[in-house]
């Protein structure tokens, strides 16, 4: 593992991307595809040559600067990596995914004007994400949070003539900023007690800064630890989008499609949890903050997943059980199962990152019409996109021997042996979560590829949030006929549905219980529920067998056997239920609110309090007293003073002479 | 033998009425420039009543100086003067105030 081959991982996807986005008129379509994925390419292999020197070969994790960038007041800022088993998973997943986003594009933007620009900025975001998981600093940890947030809002506004594109990514930018604000704060708690940015020094300094109180006014104080995690929490919650500042992830499917997978799916929304797994050190000194985070995680993996039942858009279906997902894997973090965690990160990856190409694929099948009442009966016409949704689907909602399975369940199970405070809630939420991930994703399978085909009734339900979704280049509304996306999409599709059938299979036994992760994640041993698990595990097989036993089998079976009903076999069944629950239906359709919150109530006080200090503050004292206010002072004066000058040179003379009088006067009376 | 206070009495009365004239005088402006001639000689005459009463001659010498100024200043006076006259039309002092604020 040489330190060349490291830096080349991260160089590479930043050298196709400035040749594609500065050369792209040169180099044309094809050159701007080839540069970019072929430095993808090699990027990945590199990847894939750490991973299997730092698992297989027992290599020594490489902690180390790699560029002093500056050094002030004795303290060093450099550009440094640290790659031990943590990083090294990521940066294969990252990679992986990005090839396959990057392939998919070549079919999904095929007849985009902005060919090359996107293949730049999904190879600058590449460049950003190894950024920000390769750091071994807090320093280039936030450059490359904010650099994944930069190009995330660069690509949800792809389509820049598209007002509510622009609105998402305005929105998304904005909502980050919240986050932003907090973990600058966490960062700046722990440079207050180490005076230094490295993680190193931080992981040294963990039981030192427990052990702290910070004052918070005269007579109260809070322990700095919980206070440090919390901040950097709220970075996560910024990033990871979770509950209250997850407004931004469904509005996010404004974005080219290739985009929701790789950014807003598979990568950059779990460089929060990333990021709380990396800060393991500092989170398992702080119960309170672990307690919060707990909290919020099962919230969101709960409530964000009902969202997910109304909705009609094929791509916010996914979003919102991208976010339910993410709320599973922050549940994992706060109960200190980080690496449960990390193992439902890059299975989820893979699914996800399937589901949202498939769901892409259907989209061009379509000929750009995201409503899913609208489709129906697609297998028929688009049979690898079907199966590949489906492996994707199961996936999703834990069916034995399936990826995301063996991480969801090790996740709920975790839950459950955990005595943290607030353990009880996450455990019913992550329950419920089970029945509404199978309900969601199984009406989105069922309304989208089977049933009746509707997409040939002409404006069937054409209303206007249809029409505002269809980007159309093809323009046409109506009669359309699906076909099967072209071999550059489904290639990818199936790239990723062999490791979400088969990745938790060959991987949970030496992640999760063979101590994969090592000393790069740390638990207390009190707090240690995976190794508690890890007694009692035997094998993967094994496993699904005790599975049986569990509640949470049964909850996706349900799941599954209520979505077949009232969307496939008995849709008129659903339609009553909507009019007997009527008040949840609108609570679910209006986002329990959130957005009529920040909009009606936050940004109209925020913009009342600017409105105010505009007025009040910069026109009247600012302007009219400051400014205008001495020159009319000044003016006022000398309409006064303008007077003595009437032109005549006599009173000029004489009021010479007053003054060599009064002069003299004074001079010899003195 | 007429005193030096009685001399220079005489030069102050001259210095006032030329002051008074400059500031008084409403009408002409040829009237001012005869006033700026008075001051001047009312100047001359404390050089001359110091020359004699002090015995130095450097005074008188002076007096020469200053009427040779005064010579050339009454010429570039009257040229502009004539100038004027043939701009606006007028020698009235009352029309010439565009110096003011």
């Amino acid at each position: 593992m040489s330190l060349t081959q490291l830096v080349l991982i991260p160089l590479l996807p930043l050298v196709g991307a400035i040749l594609a986005g500065l050369l792209g008129r040169v180099i044309g379509r094809v050159g701007a595809h080839t540069v970019t994925i072929l430095a993808v390419a090699i990027s990945c292999a590199l990847s894939f040559h750490v991973l299997k020197q730092i698992y297989l070969d027992g290599v020594p994790a490489f902690d180390g600067p790699v560029y002093s960038w500056l050094v002030s007041d004795g303290v060093k800022f450099d550009v440094g990596f640290l790659i031990d088993r943590l990083s090294a998973m990521m940066m294969v997943v990252v990679t992986f995914v990005s090839l396959c986003v990057h392939v998919y594009t070549i079919g999904y933007m095929s007849d985009d004007p902005g060919y090359q620009r996107f293949f730049s900025y999904i190879s600058l975001f590449t460049f950003s994400m190894l950024m920000l998981v390769m750091s071994n600093n807090f320093m280039q940890l936030f450059f490359g949070w904010e650099a994944v947030g930069v190009v995330s809002y660069l690509l949800i506004g792809f389509w820049y003539i598209k007002p509510s594109a622009i609105f998402a990514n305005y929105k998304a930018f904005l909502v980050n900023r919240v986050g932003d604000f907090g973990f600058v704060l966490g960062i700046a708690g722990v440079f207050y007690f180490t005076n230094s940015v490295n993680y190193a020094d931080a992981f040294a300094a963990a039981p030192k800064i427990a052990s702290a109180m910070l004052p918070l006014t005269s007579n109260t104080s809070v322990h700095a630890m919980t206070l440090i995690c919390i901040c950097l929490f709220i970075g996560a919650m910024g990033k990871s989008a979770q509950v209250p500042l997850h407004v931004w992830l469904p509005d996010s499917m404004e974005g080219p499609t290739p985009i929701s997978a790789l950014i807003h799916a598979a990568t950059m929304v779990t460089a929060g949890i990333f990021m709380v797994s990396r800060m393991s050190p500092l989170f398992e000194q702080s119960d309170a903050a672990l307690s919060f985070v707990l909290v919020i995680g099962a919230t969101t993996a709960f409530f964000m997943g009902l969202l997910g039942i109304v909705n009609n858009d094929i791509k916010r279906v996914i979003a919102y059980s991208t976010l339910s997902q993410l709320g599973y894997m922050v549940t994992a973090l706060g109960v200190s199962a980080y690496s449960a965690g990390m193992f439902h990160l890059m299975t989820h990856a893979f699914f996800k990152a399937l589901l949202f190409l498939a769901a892409g694929s259907v989209i061009i099948g379509m000929h750009h019409e995201q409503d899913m009442r609208k489709m129906g009966g697609l297998a028929k016409y688009m049979p690898i996109t079907a199966i590949t949704s489906w492996i994707g689907s199961l996936a999703l909602i834990g069916t034995p021997f399936f990826a995301g399975f063996y991480s969801k369940d090790t996740i709920i199970d975790a839950v459950h042996d955990s005595h943290r405070w607030g353990a009880g809630y996450a455990y019913l939420c992550v329950l419920g979560g089970v029945f509404v991930t199978a309900l969601y994703s199984f009406r989105l399978i069922f309304m989208t590829f089977h049933g009746p085909e509707r997409f040939r009734q002409a404006d069937a339900g054409h209303d206007a949030a249809a029409a505002a979704h269809a980007h159309d280049d093809h323009g046409h509304h109506g009669p359309v006929e699906p076909h099967e996306s072209p071999l550059v999409v489904t290639g990818p599709l199936i790239a990723l549905a062999i490791p979400s059938l088969l990745i938790g299979f060959f991987t949970v036994g030496p992640v999760l219980f063979g101590g994969y992760f090592g000393d790069s994640i740390r638990v207390l041993e009190h707090n240690d529920v995976i190794a508690e698990m890890g007694k009692t595990f035997r094998s993967p097989t094994a496993m699904v067998l005790e599975s049986f036993a569990h509640l949470t089998l049964y909850l996706a079976a349900a799941g599954v056997f209520f979505a077949w009903l009232f969307f496939l076999k008995k849709p008129e069944w659903a339609d009553a239920w909507a009019r007997t629950l009527a008040p949840i239906r609108n609570l679910l359709l209006n986002k329990y609110y959130f957005d009529w919150f920040n909009e009606k109530i936050l940004s109209t006080v925020a913009r009342g309090l600017g409105f105010t200090l505009w007025k009040a503050g910069d026109q009247v004292l600012i302007d009219g007293a400051l400014v205008n206010g001495s020159a009319a002072t000044v003016g006022w004066i000398g309409s006064i003073v303008r007077r003595v000058q009437n032109g005549y040179l006599y009173s000029y003379a004489f009021w010479m002479v007053i003054g060599l009088a009064v002069m003299l006067g004074w001079f010899l009376v003195r | 033998m007429i005193t030096l206070s009685q001399l220079l009495t005489l030069s102050a009365i001259l210095f006032a009425l030329s002051v008074a004239g400059i500031f008084l005088n409403r009408k002409n402006v040829i009237l001012l420039l005869m006033c700026v001639e008075l001051l001047l000689l009312a100047a001359n005459f404390n050089f001359i009543a110091f020359s004699r009463y002090l015995g130095d001659i450097h005074g008188q010498v002076f007096v020469f100086f200053v009427l040779t100024v005064a010579a050339a200043e009454s010429a570039i006076g009257l040229a502009i003067l004539v100038v004027l006259f043939r701009e606006r039309r007028s020698i009235n002092v009352e029309d010439m105030n565009t110096l003011r604020g």
